[in-house]
């Protein structure tokens, strides 16, 4: 069984339903990319795979032994983490707290992972600096080091270099491809087609047109190629 | 002046005022810093106006123990503002100000229609600015507020680190298996436990001072939230301390006092934060 099967999903807000009868399937090792223009409820999608907010109507199954927490979420960020005085091992260990339930304190295998983890995204000699003071390209390895606490198997992201400089959006997309090579499975919200026709191996489009597919499939649709086009219209 | 202070010291309503004040001031700085960072700066100032709308239906209702009426009321609407969070509808400072705006006229045209004082401004001064209550306080009212501190600072203690989950990203807690509606929740209680407390300290007007100076005088000194968070609740005890010591000795209210103290506390954390980073760069 699929690790996520996506059955006849309607989303929205207050049970109006932006996107309807959606249907995909997210197999362990996937590198999924969700595309499609502003307000086609991309991020709406990922707050309803993240049990965030309840689905107007069908379902969300779960395989693989997934549990319902062992997805890591990498968000986007909120005004709230702007000023907030957090040392970056504050914030890498905060992505334990899933399996901590009701225990007060991290105990030391839980230490021990976010040293891991910040040490596999590169950041642990950032580790007592304050959060608010690092580049934005920082700032989404810091977060990204918290979604790799929280699971070992599935991340899911929300437009992960906006923002970021070419440099760091570079970086930051092959972290990802690194990640998703040791076998996480990774979902991706974007705006860039580019990227996501590149690293992807799935391309989910949502919008006036629904497509599911491989990339391949994608790039020979009409979906893809109108969408392609517009794009590099759109930078030319 | 030490002569002076030993001697008020004899007095236990003094020994009262100081225990109760500083417990106050070291509760409502814990979490202080949670509620600035999540926008919520002036919960304080909305819920002790609730608390005095409670107060004052409590009064016409001619109740004994008014803490009977004021605490449900006072954590329901916390628990109204807090539970909704990042996703309200109507966003925190809007509903903060309407309920503060709202349960004040209601408290103020109960008191002046039901009264049956003759001194009506007298007691909605009080009410407000604590006046002297601080120092009428029977010694059954400082061990409840004994208790409750304890409890209070226990709850932080043990829910620290989920605490700081919940503030710094719900969604994330939620996404990932943390009960972020029920820690929400809890911090809501907490937070209108301490304003009931604190109304007898410095009235419903000074609660947001006890509640943000500490922490944003703690902001500009440290770079991590528990080192803030430890800042903040000894620059608290320690001005309020201070500010009581002050008000008796030279005869002020006690609570426009300790404000006065924290405020000026607050100018020099600015400064040494400017120092200080000027150092670092």
């Amino acid at each position: 069984m699929a690790l996520l099967t996506i059955q006849n999903l309607s989303l929205g807000y207050d049970s109006h339903a932006i996107v309807e009868n959606l249907n995909f399937s997210v197999n362990t090792g996937d590198y999924l990319c969700i595309v499609g223009e502003n307000g086609s409820g991309k991020t709406t999608l990922m707050k309803t795979l993240l049990h965030l907010q309840e689905p107007v109507s069908g379902q969300i199954l779960i395989g693989d032994r997934l549990k319902k927490n062992e997805i890591g979420y990498l968000p986007q960020q909120t005004i709230v983490q702007k000023d907030f005085p957090a040392s970056v091992r504050e914030i890498v260990l905060s992505g334990c707290q899933g399996r901590c339930g009701l225990r007060p304190f991290y105990n030391k295998n839980e230490k021990q992972l976010a040293e891991d983890n910040m040490e596999r995204m590169g950041i642990s000699a950032l580790r007592n600096r304050c959060y608010r003071e690092l580049s934005g390209g920082q700032q989404q390895r810091v977060l990204l080091a918290r979604a790799l606490c929280a699971t070992r198997k599935v991340l899911l992201l929300d437009e992960p270099v906006s923002g970021l400089d070419p440099k760091a959006t570079a970086e930051m997309y092959s972290l990802i491809a690194d990640l998703n090579h040791e076998g996480i499975t990774i979902i991706m919200i974007s705006h860039d087609i580019a990227a996501a026709v590149r690293y992807a191996s799935h391309i989910l489009h949502i919008g006036t047109t629904v497509f599911y597919g491989t990339r391949d499939e994608y790039m020979e649709s009409d979906a893809g190629k109108f969408f392609l086009m517009q794009q590099k219209g759109g930078e030319a | 002046m030490l002569d002076k202070l030993a001697l008020y010291l004899e007095y236990p309503f003094v020994r009262y005022a100081l225990i109760v004040g500083v417990l106050i001031a070291l509760c409502s700085s814990l979490l202080g810093v949670t509620l600035v960072l999540k926008r919520f700066s002036f919960i304080g100032d909305g819920l002790s106006h609730v608390a005095f709308g409670a107060m004052s239906i409590a009064a016409v209702l001619n109740l004994t123990n008014d803490m009977m009426l004021v605490l449900p009321i006072t954590i329901i609407s916390a628990i109204l503002l807090l539970r909704t969070g990042q996703n309200a509808k109507i966003k925190g400072d809007a509903a903060i100000a309407m309920i503060s705006v709202g349960a004040l006229a209601f408290g103020y045209l109960i008191m002046n229609i039901f009264s049956t004082s003759s001194n009506l401004s007298g007691d909605v001064c009080s009410t407000l600015f604590g006046s002297t209550s601080i120092l009428t306080l029977t010694q059954k009212e400082v061990w409840l507020c004994t208790v409750l501190s304890i409890a209070v600072v226990i709850i932080f203690f043990l829910f620290y680190n989920k605490i700081f989950a919940v503030t710094f990203d719900e969604n994330f807690s939620k996404a990932t298996g943390t009960n972020a509606n029920a820690y929400n929740l809890l911090i809501a209680i907490v937070i209108a436990v301490i304003i009931v407390l604190a109304m007898n300290l410095v009235g419903s007007l000074l609660i947001s001072a006890l509640v943000i100076f500490p922490a944003l005088s703690a902001m500009r000194l440290f770079r991590n939230f528990r080192a803030v968070t430890i800042c903040s609740a000894v620059l608290s005890v320690i001005c309020a301390f201070l500010g009581i010591i002050i008000s008796i000795l030279a005869g002020t209210p006690v609570g426009s006092t300790i404000v006065a103290v924290d405020v000026a506390a607050f100018a020099v954390c600015y400064i040494a934060g400017m120092i200080m980073g000027g150092v670092r760069k």
